[in-house]
């Protein structure tokens, strides 16, 4: 009989990172630092709001222009929804696989239980949900305009004015901007240990970017309907 | 001291077991922890009651066997072992809840004794340098330098004892498994097989019941060696080389 080696055809990267919990977890980690930094750029074309509505919809009819004439109209947008998408996606399912995997592993609770791990750190799953249900009424209610009542096409500032006239969806959007910063407060330095990046000497500097962009994108979101809410914005 | 104690009793792996409740007179703050429960052992005898079962060997902190769940924190209050742990922590008339290492992957033998074999499957994964039998070595003819046999010698440390998987929300083992290919991969005898190694281990870690890591951080709190948390940052990154260079799993 032949000797084991190693020669037959491994299997495939992906199905090795998609089935370790490992690699799985490194995919949430990528899938996640990529909407960070949409959520970056989406953050800073948001407080155009306070220039006015004209450079507001100025700006919102570039993106629908970016990279022509190379891309034909509207190219590079959907290149980003289809990225961001997909991240979701992937960003999603893993969550719930590895969850689901976590709560198998760790049946039986302890009677005295004291949390160590930070608010943020425990809200990882709940929050996650708060965030899925908020994309999917964020893009039914400021780019489909589906539960929007008062929009028009094309007058992103007048949608936003109008939306965020709506008490009860500016509490919405309050609460799952929290539950953002929070998210990323654990987020983003977990990424970073996922990914390998993170070791005892970058622990602080890690945990203290994650607080700085934690906080950055709350205040930078709450910013627009605050400005409605105080009539800044109008 | 008088201490309640309130004890898991599970008779067997498959019956239901129940927290009983025990009130332990003369404790002499001295004893260790478990010297109180072969105190409490002796009672039960002399009174016909089945002793509470739990593991340990060494009891000086080393072999990493006497692990359980003293109020809520994997081997109790200070950062060291069950054995290493002394009464003096406690306050007379506490109330003392003890439970066996609660995991999937560490089902209950009896009482507080727990199956760990888990672990040791994850070490047979690629735990250890195969090195060709003959003389032993010069000692001097593999160099290692200072600060690398300084990082092997901490993640060495691990004892197995389970703290970091019993202390997990979701019951894993990434923190010993880490601790265990930091340790080999960094050294020059565990370089040849540094890919395979973190790639079987990990493998073998998901085969077994456990979860998987949220960072949480809870295993290194743990610890009574302090392995550091960042050990796993370190297995995530080797496993990721390895997986980028084409390395699959046996
Ligand atoms: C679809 C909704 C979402 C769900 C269900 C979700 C859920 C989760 C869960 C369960 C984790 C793991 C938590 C842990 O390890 O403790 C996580 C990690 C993470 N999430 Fe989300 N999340 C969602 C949306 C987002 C968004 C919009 C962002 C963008 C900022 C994001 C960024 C991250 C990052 C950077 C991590 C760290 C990955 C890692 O630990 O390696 N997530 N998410
Ligand atoms: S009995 Fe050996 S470590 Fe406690």
């Amino acid at each position: 009989m032949a000797l084991a080696t190693r020669t037959e055809r491994p299997p495939s990267l992906i199905g090795t990172v998609w089935h370790s919990t490992v690699g799985k977890k490194a995919v949430m980690a990528v899938t996640g630092l990529i909407m960070l930094a949409y959520l970056v750029a989406h953050m800073m074309g948001n407080l155009k709001v306070f220039f006015g509505a004209g450079e507001f919809n100025h700006y919102g009819h570039w993106i629908r222009t970016v990279g022509e004439p190379f891309l034909h109209r509207e190219w590079f947008l959907w290149a980003a929804r289809v990225a961001l998408s997909a991240s979701v996606v992937l960003h999603g399912v893993a969550a719930f696989q590895l969850s689901r995997l976590d709560r198998a592993a760790r049946p039986e609770k302890y009677r005295r239980k004291r949390h160590r791990a930070s608010y943020a750190t425990r809200t990882m799953r709940w929050g996650g949900v708060i965030l899925a249900l908020f994309i999917v009424w964020h893009i039914l209610d400021l780019t489909t305009l589906t539960v929007n009542p008062n929009a028009q096409q094309g007058r992103p500032y007048e949608n936003l004015v109008a939306s965020f006239d709506r008490p009860a969806v500016t509490a919405f959007y309050i609460v799952a901007m929290l539950a953002l910063g929070l998210h990323i407060r654990h987020g983003f330095w977990s990424a970073a240990q996922t990914l390998g990046a993170n070791s005892a000497r970058r622990d602080r500097a890690l945990k203290f970017v994650a607080n700085a962009l934690a906080a950055l994108l709350t205040c930078g979101f709450l910013a627009p309907p605050l400005g409605v809410l105080t009539g800044v914005v109008s | 001291m008088n201490l309640t104690l309130r004890i898991w009793r599970q008779t067997g792996p498959d019956s239901a077991g129940a927290m009983t409740t025990y009130e332990v007179t003369g404790i002499s703050p001295d004893m260790s922890f478990l010297e109180m429960l072969d105190h409490l052992n002796e009672e039960l005898i002399l009174a016909g009651d089945e002793p509470v079962a739990f593991d340990h060997d060494c009891r000086e902190g080393i072999c990493g066997a006497c692990g359980m769940v003293i109020n809520g924190q994997a081997h109790g209050p200070e950062r060291t072992t069950t054995c290493q742990l002394h009464m003096r922590h406690f306050e007379d008339g506490d109330t003392v809840d003890v439970e066996p290492w609660r995991a999937s992957a560490f089902p209950v033998v009896k009482d507080l004794v727990v199956d760990r074999s888990a672990f040791d499957r994850i070490i047979g994964a690629g735990g250890y340098v195969s090195v060709p039998t003959g003389a032993a070595p010069d000692a001097h003819a593999t160099p290692v330098p200072k600060p690398v046999a300084d990082l092997a010698f901490e993640h060495a440390e691990c004892i197995g004892c389970g703290a970091c998987v019993a202390a997990c929300p979701n019951g894993s083992a990434m923190l010993f498994t880490s601790a265990k290919v930091v340790h080999l991969n960094v050294l020059p005898q565990g370089a040849p097989e540094r890919e395979s190694r973190v790639l079987d281990m990990v493998g073998a870690m998901d085969d077994q019941s456990f979860g998987g890591c949220t960072n949480t951080g809870e295993c290194a709190t743990a610890c009574p060696k302090g392995i550091p948390l960042s050990s796993i940052a370190t297995m995530n990154r080797e496993y990721l080389r390895a997986t980028l260079k084409g390395g699959a799993r046996r």
